[in-house]
């Protein structure tokens, strides 16, 4: 009996206090859904609330690559490799076009390896809504969570070809090839981290012009394609004639590629001043790009 | 003491036809070409209309699936919503899950909301039972710690300890929705909404399902149900929205609201269903017509108890089908199915079919208690659904002279006469 009173007691007590708190806060909406919200809405923070969410997509991509056929992981070590062989014998042997005077080998495949974590990135993130028109279309979370965990889980493909490079690049310097590491290595993870914003960027610019343009999706293979052949990474920068030079520059991969090769091979046309230039022009890119995926997110589920 | 949880105020949503797929930049490019030169658009629809009309035709393609939609939801209500297909139920629940934005108006939330719209939610095939709880939970906003922590819970619900290391691709599209939404439930979230999804599973997890959404009710959170299910509804709702062309019809008392849904259904001899909205299905084939029958082929729609009833099934064809199985479906006054007719249990093998059939299902000796019954009918083929309208016709049933009619027959008691012989065993 007593202890049914007490229990009434306490009830009595929580609801009251409960009705406090209430009047307190009882404009307290967690969530606002409106219309059109606006350019800079960017709900930032939600992307930090579901950072478990990236991380559970990056290991998603990495056990879903790994349980793939063998022909799947063997083709990021063959693909490099041919790459590289082609350029050498096309470019170095039959066009006989200048490597700085650095081993052809070495050369391509410092390009290549750089160049392939950038375009990863790009192709990859440009499918975001595509790839998952089916999961947007039954839950909310931050859509920026897929292609920043795209561009997360391509540093493992990334660490491959990496690693590979190296196996060579150890040969070379242990054969005493013309070849001088040097203190830009340390700029490595700022290279990478530029790449990445770049592939990024563009990534997302593209998957969001996609959602209106549907037959861009296969531009997009074969613009990344032409893209590297406006950026050194069959020819050194100092190639090209002085007065085109800046046309090269221009593109903001040209600068990343370029003191990629330098910092390993110790040979190339490198400055702070086309560093920066990359470092702001990703800035921009990526900027826009969230803009712009921020926009289209919200009424792309009603397209597909 | 009720706390207002979501507040939705003239919520409209539209939606472009014709973009759906996207457009083709070369079109545009085409277009913009066309115009510079000025030359006609080579895509523009050739348009006929004179002036007044064109602003008309402008707008038919767009469509308004949800229309001036306002209303509050109290903090631990089971709040039901029902209409027919393209009412614009999962639109809004839609709009209230952020999947999609309104075009107008605008909604308030308190507190965390988890959905579940659809099969399957962000499953990956080739992850294990496991790692997609995990997943899952990450997609809703779970940290890994929460997750982790309500892990065995979630497993233990869903009841596949057995298989919570396979590979999802291996699981059927029912254990889908069945993890699904032991994770969704798990999330203790403070509103859950449920889009006609648990049509998916066996009767005991449905049974499960109901039970937790009940509990998670009790527990002073909020649920928001879409379900074609009128039993559900009124066994678990409290409260009942009704929508019709993407406006509120009716909100009340579930009992009343589902009647009112139901008396939409008239009672007729001879249903033409080309028309009917209320379906789903692959679209292989589309019930196009549906009769009642009395004994003596004549087509009827009051059948005395103890008489036979005939229900015929007229298809229409977009494809050739082998072997479709047929359905019909009587539901009592509040839309709970009783009786399931299946072609299959009674030895009908159409074979290849094409163009149009008709098929007879035939009952005899009716004993459905006097009343107003519901009809739903259905054609699968290859255990997919291929057409199913329901509720798409009404008949009734009256007490007759004779045996039945002397018969007391309280409805509070029974809903159908089975023939029982009763004899003394202690003689
Ligand atoms: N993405 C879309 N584009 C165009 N129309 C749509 C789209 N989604 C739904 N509709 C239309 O909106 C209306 C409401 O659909 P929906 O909300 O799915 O209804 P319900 O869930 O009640 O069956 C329907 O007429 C449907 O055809
Ligand atoms: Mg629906």
């Amino acid at each position: 009996m007593s202890e049914h009173g007490t229990t009434l007691n306490i009830e009595k007590f929580g609801s009251a206090s409960e009705a406090k708190a209430l009047s307190a806060e009882a404009d307290d909406w967690t969530l606002i859904i409106r219309p059109q919200t606006g350019w800079f809405d960017l709900h930032l923070a939600d992307l930090w609330r579901y950072r478990d969410l990236v991380t559970m997509f990056v290991r998603r991509d990495f056990v879903s690559f790994y349980k793939q056929t063998v022909l799947g992981p063997l083709w990021f070590v063959l693909q490099p490799l041919l790459t590289t062989l082609t350029f050498t014998i096309i470019f170095g042997n039959l066009a006989k076009i200048s490597t700085d005077g650095l081993p052809k080998i070495l050369f391509y495949m410092s390009g290549i390896t750089a160049w392939n974590y950038f375009g990863e990135c790009l192709t990859k993130t440009s499918d975001t809504f595509n790839a998952n028109a089916s999961i947007f279309g039954k839950v909310y979370f931050p859509r920026l969570s897929v292609p920043i965990s795209i561009v997360i889980s391509n540093l493992i493909k990334f660490a491959i070809q990496f690693g590979l490079f190296l196996v060579f690049y150890f040969y070379f310097l242990f054969r005493g090839s013309n070849i001088q590491p040097n203190s830009m290595l340390l700029m490595l993870p700022v290279l990478l981290l530029l790449m990445a914003g770049l592939g990024l960027g563009s990534g997302i610019i593209v998957s969001s012009l996609t959602t209106r343009y549907r037959d861009l999706r296969f531009l997009v293979q074969f613009g990344t394609q032409l893209l590297m052949y406006s950026t050194p990474v069959i020819f050194p920068l100092s190639s090209i004639p002085e007065q085109y030079r800046w046309i090269m520059i221009a593109n903001p991969m040209t600068p990343l590629i370029e003191t990629f090769r330098y910092a390993f091979l110790g040979t190339g046309t490198v400055s702070w001043g086309m560093l920066g230039y990359s470092a702001v022009a990703t800035l921009v890119i990526m900027t826009v790009g969230i803009l712009l995926f921020n926009r289209v997110e919200k009424t792309f589920m009603d397209t597909v | 003491m009720s706390e207002t949880v979501i507040q939705v105020r003239d919520l409209s949503k539209r939606y472009r036809l014709g973009v759906i797929g996207g457009r083709r930049l070369v079109d545009d490019i085409n277009s913009s070409m066309a115009r510079l030169l000025g030359r006609q658009d080579p895509l523009a629809k050739v348009d006929l209309l004179p002036g007044a009309d064109k602003q008309k035709a402008a707008r038919s393609d767009e469509m308004w699936a949800l229309q001036n939609v306002s209303f509050d939801v109290e903090k631990g209500a089971v709040i039901g919503i029902i209409g027919r297909n393209g009412a614009g139920k999962s639109t809004l629940l839609k709009i209230l899950s952020r999947v999609t934005a309104p075009t107008t108006g605008e909604v308030r939330v308190k507190g965390r909301i988890a959905s579940l719209l659809e099969v399957g939610t962000g499953f990956h095939p080739e992850l294990t039972g496991r790692e997609n709880v995990f997943l899952n939970g990450a997609i809703y906003g779970m940290t890994k710690a929460e997750i982790r922590d309500r892990f065995d819970e979630i497993v233990e619900f869903s009841g596949f300890e057995k298989y919570i290391d396979t590979p999802v691709k291996r699981y059927s599209s029912g254990m889908w929705v069945r993890l699904a939404f032991a994770v969704a439930a798990h999330l203790d979230p403070e509103i859950l909404i449920v889009d006609e999804v648990l049509a998916v599973g066996d009767a005991a997890f449905q049974e499960r399902c109901l039970g937790k959404m009940e509990k998670v009710a009790g527990d002073g959170r909020t649920v928001l149900l879409v379900s074609h299910n009128m039993s559900t509804i009124q066994q678990i709702c409290k409260e009942c929205i009704m929508l019709k062309n993407g406006s509120i019809h009716k909100v009340g008392a579930p009992g009343s609201v589902v009647s009112e849904y139901l008396s939409e259904t008239r009672v007729a001899t001879n249903v033409d269903l080309t028309q009917w909205q209320d379906r789903t299905g692959n679209g292989f084939a589309k019930l196009s017509r549906m009769a009642f029958l009395n004994a003596d082929g004549e087509e009827a729609g009051i059948f005395p108890i103890g008489t036979t009833i005939c229900f015929d099934l007229e298809t229409t064809y977009n494809r050739e089908l082998i072997d479709p199985l047929f359905e019909v479906i009587i539901h009592d006054p509040a839309g709970e199915p009783l009786m399931h007719l299946r072609s299959e249990h009674d030895g009908l093998r159409i074979g290849k079919v094409n163009g149009r059939t008709s098929v007879r299902a035939r009952v005899d000796n009716v004993g459905l208690y006097p009343g107003r019954y519901f009809v739903s009918a259905r054609i699968a083929a290859g255990g997919r659904n291929v057409d199913f309208p329901r509720l798409c016709g009404s008949f009734q049933v009256t007490p007759s002279p004779g045996r039945h009619g002397d018969l007391r027959l309280n409805p509070k008691w029974g809903k159908y006469h089975l023939d029982s012989t009763w004899t003394r065993g202690d003689q």
